[in-house]
């Protein structure tokens, strides 16, 4: 019995061990989210001039019409994945989905696709309601997107002329110049040089690179919505940097409509018109990134206190 | 826990789901043939891939086994005092069995395997989605091509083997029992004519032998896009899919000869 009571006593230690360096945890971590807000609200200010012009396209945006829209969808394969999500993507905005890893990010990729179908609730890309199409009209619809894979997805059994040349020659009736013009003028678009890199395979090129030439490949056939799927993921903080600019770029100069998942905060926070944070199979919240600094959610801070 | 029946009832109807996937997969791929657009580059070069590249290993293995048939029969036949009639058994067990079978076997260790892990690892490293991504059916561009390439190239390949499983017999015939390789040919000729003849010049022999390889190839090619197509969990799964491949299309020709020889031997009864 005695020794019981020891037993207890030290179990009692040694819990209250673990919850002190728990509490050290947390403060720890609320510190840490405390600096990264203040660090992403200096570097907010610090772009002034981006903000306002984000905040200009975030408005034009409220008047225009919804290119993509999910409307209270649900997907379950073996467990429940999606849950009552809902948002909407205006003409010429960049919609940022972040969330931890594993809470189907890129399954809304593939949902704006129509790679899969919802269980429940609507996909609605240019008013057009997807969720009922035959795998033919969905390929159809496909074309108006330009998709970047998370590891850039090149064919590698083509020269990257071919890979961009693919989705021109499988659906346009360009002749043999205005193709090679096309790919040319893409990849020139990517800051790559069309002399050296179109005769490579994807397998001589670097992370970096192929990832701009997956970005020309999918902007190849002027799609009006670009998809990104971990656009940053595994390149270094320079070549992050080019990646987010062209992005920036891509729907600066095309206004086209982009949806972007991602784990890289600062980019993010660089490129989003409105966030989408995914936690526990809904959306946890939608907002600017602006809001998203401000916000005093705990799972929010929590969220940022972890980069 | 659910009881053991409800356990069993499941993995029942998943299996069950495997076979109907496998079938609709075959029937889409074939169906594609007839269909626009046609991927003829990719067509000539599966045929290149599954064909031409299969020409060495079909070679040897056809030798070789002609050379050992015309041993092993000759000391069956001597008994009889009959080994005069190598080239018979040697063009008979050949062209109707040995050929198509063992060209079947070979083709997909070599090529049913390689088709597996070729569009096992686009799938992993999400090559598959971009193909639907950008507008293509990944079904007509990689499987149709890959299996009507082996539906060609599987009766070309058989062909040759038993022809040249034939000369190695006449290699064997000449040099080590002694029977002239004019009057070995002349038997093979025989056990073609013994067959007896469709529309009065197609041997029967040659339709049996040549209307196995042909369901070989499908089998072959469609398990090896099957598991391809179907790879989960990385690189690993990759590995899984090309040995699943070759077990299932090997097991799959043995089998399905069987039953196709009983329905051929009951067309063609001499």
């Amino acid at each position: 019995m005695k020794d019981d009571g020891r037993d207890e006593s030290g179990r009692d230690a040694a819990n209250k061990r673990e919850q002190d360096r728990r509490g050290e945890g947390r403060r720890i971590t609320e510190r840490k989210s405390e600096t990264v807000r203040a660090a992403i609200r200096e570097e907010l200010a610090e772009d002034a001039p981006e903000a306002e012009q984000r905040a200009a396209e975030r408005e034009d945006a409220g008047e225009s019409s919804a290119v993509i829209a999910l409307d209270h969808v649900f997907l379950a394969f073996d467990s429940p994945i999606l849950e009552d999500v809902s948002f909407v993507a205006r003409q010429g905005e960049t919609i940022c989905i972040v969330g931890e890893s594993g809470t189907g990010k890129s399954t809304i990729l593939k949902l704006i696709l129509r790679l899969l179908v919802p269980d429940k609730g609507k996909v609605v890309i240019s008013g057009e309601d997807i969720t009922g199409l035959t795998f033919q009209e969905a390929l159809a619809v496909r074309q108006k997107m330009g998709m970047v894979f998370q590891g850039a997805a090149l064919f590698d059994s083509m020269s990257v002329f071919e890979n961009i040349a693919y989705p021109l020659r499988e659906h346009t009736d360009l002749d043999e110049d205005e193709i090679e013009k096309r790919v040319r003028e893409k990849l020139e678009f990517v800051d790559l040089d069309p002399d050296r890199v179109m005769g490579q395979l994807p397998s001589e090129l670097s992370g970096g690179m192929r990832k701009r030439v997956g970005i020309a490949r999918g902007m190849a056939d002027n799609p009006e919505i670009m998809l990104y799927d971990e656009p940053t993921s595994g390149l270094d903080p320079l070549t992050t940097g080019t990646i987010t600019r062209l992005i920036l770029k891509l729907q600066r100069e095309l206004s086209v409509t982009s949806v972007v998942v991602s784990h890289d905060i600062r980019s993010v926070f660089r490129m989003a018109t409105r966030v989408a944070v995914l936690n526990e199979r809904k959306i946890a919240f939608f907002g600017t990134p602006e809001e998203m600094a401000a916000s005093d959610d705990q799972y929010l801070r929590d969220f940022l206190g972890g980069y | 826990m659910p009881p053991l029946t409800d356990r069993f009832a499941q993995s029942a109807k998943a299996k069950l789901r495997k076979v109907q996937d496998y079938f609709s997969l075959a029937g889409r791929a074939i169906g594609f043939i007839f269909a626009r657009p046609f991927y003829t580059q990719d067509v000539i070069q599966q045929m290149d891939e599954i064909g031409v590249k299969s020409l060495g290993i079909v070679l040897l293995t056809g030798f070789f086994t002609g050379m050992v048939l015309a041993l092993q029969s000759s000391v069956q036949l001597q008994a009889f005092g009959i080994s005069a009639l190598v080239g018979r058994l040697v063009a008979g067990s050949m062209i109707r069995e040995l050929g198509p079978v063992l060209a079947g076997l070979m083709v997909a260790g070599r090529v049913g395997s390689g088709i597996a892990a070729q569009l096992g690892s686009m799938r992993v490293t999400e090559q598959i989605d971009a193909l639907n991504t950008l507008g293509t059916d990944p079904i007509k561009k990689l499987v149709t091509p890959r299996v009507l390439a082996a539906l060609i190239m599987l009766p070309i390949l058989t062909i040759i083997n038993d022809f040249v499983g034939i000369v190695g017999g006449n290699l064997i015939a000449t040099v080590i029992i002694g029977i002239p390789t004019g009057q070995y040919w002349r038997t093979v000729w025989e056990q073609i004519v013994a067959g007896g003849f469709t529309l009065h010049y197609i041997p029967n022999d040659f339709i049996q032998g040549l209307v196995k390889p042909f369901v070989f190839g499908g089998i072959i090619s469609i398990s090896g896009c099957y598991f391809g197509l179907n790879t989960t969990g990385g690189t690993e799964g990759v590995g899984q899919a090309t040995t699943r491949t070759v077990v299932l299309s090997s097991i799959l020709i043995l089998i399905v000869d069987y039953f196709l020889t009983q329905i051929l031997l009951s067309i063609f009864a001499p």
